[in-house]
């Protein structure tokens, strides 16, 4: 039976080749047969990467770009004031200098002075009047930025109210605290401190646009390779849309020396099995594997995991009179098996969480990790029993003996089988709960998310800035994120005394109180997993750095050593 | 046939305009919004975004917007692929598909032909039953359950073929008999069903009988009247193979328009939305329309009704 299926797969081959020979077609002067084979043995180590990417890139332009593809792009080829390092540190881009600081009238102007061999791949100079332009249109309503926001996140004067409808600078571009001195310097005034503030400046926002280039190009600009000046580590040598794109080492760049990769080719590959037969077949040097795979591998020398820093949790709608019962939130935040998530359904690095800032993300004044506070996570001593316990006396003060709640969740493979775990959870723990499992195309689900029309919801998030505040704030009473009714005087000061603290150490007491409140008195949320991210990679390739927030990695360090 | 064509086309047009203002309002039914990183705007940011895409405007202003537009033959530019033009996205990922498509159509029909004959021919014979065997397999078979495993064991075990990418001949081998798998399976089942009703008519004993050869007999009376009912699932199988390699496209990493255009539904890419399905449809249409032509070709007397009307 197998061998009989197997000659007819081979006469198919054979027929198809034949006719397509006789025809002409194809217009490829490669034969059957020898396609496959990859003994390229040479090993001298040639400066070239192969990589994929699950997605295209929908935009090259700066001020545009909203998703992690573009962002990872734009990071190889241009570059602003800062780039993030191997630390996740910012280190020195187009500044020549740290910034001269001074304070005045409650505000604080940083003047930059920009590097003279900072250049576009044409040779012209990176002026401070091309950052001005990047980040006016950024602001402009015509060409509104769907990241505009980080203006004001970054405290830089008047970045929130140009984009504030209604508000008397709204759309008046030429108020935002930015001005080009002169072509070699830049100064940004700052309304509001924020301890992060050179971090992002490392965003692809913040990046400077070839002013004059741009101009001449008009609409066309940055939709294609030839339509776009680089100022980053490496250029586009190829764009194709819908197939990849190209990288090659940028001569202009004032930091060339250190740049090794000569070419990169980068493949759109949405199948992560296609990708893992790329990569074992040797046509790529680094995929990203799904839990799936991860049995497969993970003894692997290749193989390795990344903690990122998302966080996946439950949304507990208060709207609902069982929801506003904290004995009820408690027992669904104990009754969740996390273990048993992570480790078998997931399995691909994630961790289990019962917290809310994520783990290895960002350090406090004096060097530790936030999650260095609560390290296990909240109610970390408590389980099933006391879940039940929970349970009975919350049903008791309701007055209930069954509770029906609905499961909103989206309709990827991997949210369905979270559902159905979730709901066997509980529903076997938790006498006289029903959850009824809502499942939603994503644009759905964030529509009914955000009017509020469901229970329980499925959550994610990561961050935006590296700063817990990028999390906290989420849960502020009425806040855009909220969607859940959670309201609570003492979150809302302790979050709204750390957004203007100055004092460093005081500000992370804060922000780590907020979070005891959010989780430990209020139990507004269920956090469940902390995401990981399973890969395989050649041991040849050195240096590849991936970023927790902004874009996802650097090639610029990367080195081939075989 | 000259004044049956031309009505054809006047109705052609009009289903062309109906399929378009239908999917419009459809479209605009779908929730949520184009934005990539909509879980984090604000409601005053999308409010902000929908004006300078002009998606504010009441949908009626946008849909005459939009017909105006397609009169003039302008598609829109995409939101997802930042002001690329619908046209040239389209343009330049009908290429592959298109390839694909035709290479499998025409093998899958050729192979699919040969196999049914020979099976009715050689009716109860091991050909026969082997033929019936390869067709229920390639349509129980999924074709994604096919295309996994040539790529594992042609492509990673053997290392005969590419395991993906889209860079010659060699490249579409595997995609190609993914595809056909279905095509043959169809065609083969049908014509040898087909054959032997034929073969079993009155007019085949006759022809016997007045002395003609029996490979005259098979080529001018049996093939040309049993082929009659493989044309009309012709239409649905090009169809097919327009829209269903997505799987294939996506497995083998081919830069066609299938994957553009299921995920332009998942994203909200309007104008991509239109411009696909507008695609598609005229292509359906205008299949349907061949498929009748071709019966006029193959059986006159459907040629005669059709000039009546």
């Amino acid at each position: 039976m197998k061998k009989s299926r197997w000659t007819l797969v081979l006469s198919l081959v054979l027929v198809l080749s034949m006719f397509l020979s006789a025809c002409g077609g194809g217009g490829s002067n490669e034969g059957n047969g020898n396609a496959g084979g990859d003994d390229s043995g040479s090993e001298s180590a040639k400066q070239e990467l192969n990589l994929t990417d699950s997605a295209e890139i929908p935009s090259m332009d700066t001020t545009q770009a909203t998703d992690t593809t573009s962002f990872k792009a734009m990071n190889q080829v241009f570059e602003g004031l800062y780039r993030l390092d191997k630390n996740n540190e910012p280190t020195l881009g187009v500044a020549a200098d740290e910034p001269e600081v001074e304070e005045k009238d409650g505000e604080t102007v940083y003047t930059f002075t920009l590097r003279e061999d900072a250049k576009w791949s044409d040779g012209s100079q990176v002026t401070a009047e091309d950052f001005i332009y990047a980040w006016h249109k950024a602001l402009h309503p015509d060409t509104l930025s769907p990241y505009a926001s980080m203006f004001g996140t970054a405290g830089i004067k008047n970045g929130n109210a140009i984009v504030t409808e209604g508000d008397p600078l709204y759309g008046k571009v030429e108020e935002l605290g930015a001005k080009a001195v002169d072509e070699k310097t830049l100064e940004l005034t700052v309304e509001s401190k924020t301890p992060y503030f050179k971090s992002l400046l490392t965003f692809a926002t913040f990046y400077p646009q070839p002013k004059g280039f741009a101009e001449e190009q008009g609409d066309k600009y940055a939709l294609e390779a030839d339509t776009m000046l680089y100022n980053g580590p490496f250029v586009f040598s190829e764009w194709n849309h819908g197939e990849g794109w190209n990288y090659k080492k940028n001569t202009e760049y004032w930091d060339a020396d250190v740049v090794s990769l000569e070419n990169i080719s980068v493949k759109v590959v949405q199948d992560v099995a296609t990708a893992v037969n790329l990569y074992e077949t040797g046509k790529i040097d680094r995929a990203g594997l799904s839990s799936d795979f991860v049995d497969q591998f993970q003894d692997r020398e290749d193989f390795s995991t990344i903690l990122e820093p998302t966080m996946f949790f439950l949304r507990m709608n208060q709207e609902n009179e069982a929801l506003a019962n904290k004995n009820v939130r408690k027992a669904l935040f104990l009754a969740y098996d996390r273990e048993g998530l992570v480790n078998v359904l997931l399995n691909n690095g994630s961790i289990a969480a019962k917290y809310f800032v994520p783990s290895d993300f960002v350090s406090g004044p004096n060097g530790d990790d936030f999650r260095d506070h609560a390290p296990d996570g909240f109610h970390a001593d408590m389980g099933e029993a006391e879940a039940k316990e929970a349970w009975a006396a919350g049903l008791e003060e309701l007055g209930m003996d069954s509770v029906e709640l609905e499961f909103l969740t989206t309709d990827s493979e991997l949210a369905s089988k979270i559902a159905e775990y979730a709901k066997e959870q509980y529903e076997s723990k938790l006498d006289g709960l029903t959850l009824t499992i809502n499942k939603q195309p994503w644009k759905q689900f964030l529509e009914l998310e955000d009017n509020g029309e469901f229970d329980i919801s499925t959550g994610g998030w990561g961050p935006d800035y590296p700063d817990p505040m990028t999390f906290l704030y989420m849960f502020e009473t009425d806040g855009a994120y909220n969607r859940m009714a959670y309201s609570s005087e003492k979150y809302d000061e302790l979050v709204s005394n750390a957004k203007t603290e100055t004092d460093a150490a005081k500000r992370w007491e804060m922000m780590q109180e907020a979070e005891t409140v959010l989780m430990e008195e209020d139990i507004a949320i269920v956090p469940t997993y902390q995401r990981g991210l399973a890969i395989l990679q050649k041991d040849y390739v050195k240096n590849y750095y991936v970023h927790p927030f902004g874009a996802d990695a650097s090639y610029k360090w990367i080195k081939i050593e075989k | 046939m000259g004044r049956y064509i031309g009505g054809r086309v006047v109705s052609m047009v009009i289903t062309f305009l109906i399929i378009a203002s239908l999917t419009f309002f459809l479209m605009k039914l779908l929730p949520g919004t184009p934005f990539n990183n909509q879980e984090k705007l604000s409601d005053a940011q999308i409010v902000q975004l929908n004006e300078k895409y002009g998606l504010n405007d009441p949908v009626a202003v946008q849909y005459f917007t939009y017909m105006t537009n397609l009169f003039k033959g302008d598609l829109g530019v995409s939101f997802q692929q930042d002001g690329r033009q619908v046209s040239t996205i389209i343009g330049e990922r009908i290429g592959p598909s298109a390839y694909l498509g035709f290479q499998s159509l025409v093998v899958g029909t050729i192979l699919g032909l040969v196999l049914g004959i020979v099976a009715a021919l050689r009716h109860n014979s091991i050909w026969d039953y082997g033929t019936m065997v390869v067709a229920v397999l390639g349509i129980s078979i999924p074709s994604f359950v096919i295309a996994g495993l040539m790529q594992y064991w042609f492509g990673v075990k053997w290392q005969l073929l590419p395991v993906a990418y889209w860079d010659g001949f060699a490249y579409t081998i595997m995609p190609t008999i993914a595809i056909a798998s279905i095509v043959v399976a169809t065609i083969a089942r049908f014509m040898r069903t087909e054959m032997l009703e034929v073969l079993g008519q009155d007019y085949i004993v006759t022809a016997k009988a007045k002395g003609l050869s029996s490979t005259a007999v098979v080529i001018r009376h049996t093939i040309r009247n049993a082929s009659i009912p493989i044309i009309t699932i012709m239409g649905p199988l090009v169809v097919g193979l327009m829209t269903g390699t997505l799987v294939i496209e996506r497995i083998f990493v081919i830069p066609g328009l299938g994957e553009k255009f299921v995920n332009s539904i998942l994203t909200n890419d309007f104008p991509i939305i239109m411009g696909t399905t507008l695609f598609f449809s005229f292509l359906f249409i205008l299949v349907i329309l061949l498929v009748d032509i071709l019966y006029g070709i193959v059986d006159p007397r459907i040629r005669l009704a059709g000039g009546k009307e």
